[in-house]
């Protein structure tokens, strides 16, 4: 990944993560075929919904019959870490029109957040609109490709997990967050490892006596305000 | 090819609360001076998110006890983490990781 902010760039930067769309984006369309919901359903929920945990969230929610507002509280919950990356994002497109705000804000994701915070330890924390429109424009197209072909594939594919893809969205984090790491050189290693420490530890106690999507939350607000607290003393 | 009232209803409910959650920031952030505990509090976000993501595929959650770690997934992420290291090429990342856990089910290794 190199300083160049373009279109073209974005879309080179990009593909690495699209294996794990795929990947993900298969297995749901399966799921989805399998919970008994039709192709308009999953192009629906891939491309007017397009949140990835939330979609399978709301798949198995709606084969348990489970109320409106159950689901939409459901989806809340899961998808309120996007407030958290979305203000944290924002900050780097100030200076753009509020509709160009608008446009990037409508695809953000958990992968292209993670991607252009890479991306700007690269460029002296600068980012484009043209570069983060080409990072969330695949993105959002891969996704709804790939969930709508895992669900016309359906029945004929048994386990798609025996290939590894499941992986890919797991290894994707795991390579952001090391290259984040490496590259951040604002908050330096030794305290990102530090904070990355506590944030798994609190993780760890947390799910045992909650959701997993409010510790999810829990422990990411947590680790902010522990980092924030140890850079001071520093 | 079928869509039930209720199935619509998910799609444009669900649509809009997970739009509002990802553009509203954008336009409070636009308008807004933001306070510089603010500014610090969100330098720390990407890497506690990306590292609470991670922590989500190698522990298991059993409710009221602890959690127990993801067998497979922890395995496969070393040789993941590894290639990291070496490379620092996100696609290597992804690719030895995934070839890391096809080789793991093949042998039906970590369950």
């Amino acid at each position: 990944m190199g300083p160049s902010l373009t279109f073209k760039t974005g879309v080179r930067d990009v593909l690495p993560t699209v294996f794990g769309y795929i990947g993900v984006g298969l297995a749901f369309g399966i799921v989805a075929h399998t919970s008994h919901l039709s192709l308009l359903v999953v192009a629906g929920l891939s491309f007017i919904v397009y949140a990835g945990s939330a979609q399978f969230i709301i798949t198995s929610m709606l084969l348990l019959h489970d109320p409106l507002s159950a689901i939409f509280i459901s989806t809340f919950l899961v998808n309120s870490r996007m407030i958290l990356m979305s203000t944290s994002l924002a900050q780097y497109f100030k200076h753009e029109s509020l509709l160009r705000n608008l446009l990037i804000g409508t695809l953000v994701t958990d992968e292209t957040f993670a991607l252009a915070m890479n991306k700007q330890n690269k460029t002296q924390g600068r980012l484009s609109f043209a570069w983060q429109s080409a990072a969330n424009l695949v993105a959002y197209l891969v996704w709804g490709v790939a969930t709508v072909i895992g669900a016309m594939l359906g029945g004929l594919i048994a386990d798609p997990t025996r290939l590894g893809f499941d992986f890919a969205l797991t290894a994707m984090f795991i390579g952001l967050v090391y290259l984040q790491l490496i590259s951040d050189k604002h908050l330096g290693m030794s305290l990102q490892l530090t904070v990355m420490v506590f944030v798994a530890l609190a993780y760890y106690f947390l799910i045992g006596v909650m959701s997993q999507n409010f510790a999810l939350m829990i422990a990411t607000v947590a680790g902010c305000l522990f980092g924030m607290e140890l850079k001071k003393c520093r | 090819m079928s869509i039930s009232l209720t199935e619509l209803w998910v799609i444009l409910g669900c649509g809009a609360i997970t739009v509002l959650s990802r553009v509203l920031p954008f336009a409070f952030v636009k308008s807004l001076n933001m306070p510089d505990w603010l500014i610090s509090f969100l330098s720390f976000v990407p890497i506690t998110i990306m590292t609470a993501l991670c922590c989500e595929s190698l522990f298991v959650a059993h409710a009221g006890h602890l959690a127990t770690l993801n067998v497979a997934n922890c395995l496969a992420a070393i040789p993941a983490t590894l290639a990291g290291i070496l490379t620092k090429s996100l696609l290597m990342v992804v690719v030895v990781g995934i070839m890391a856990m096809a080789v793991l089910r093949y042998f039906a290794i970590g369950g």
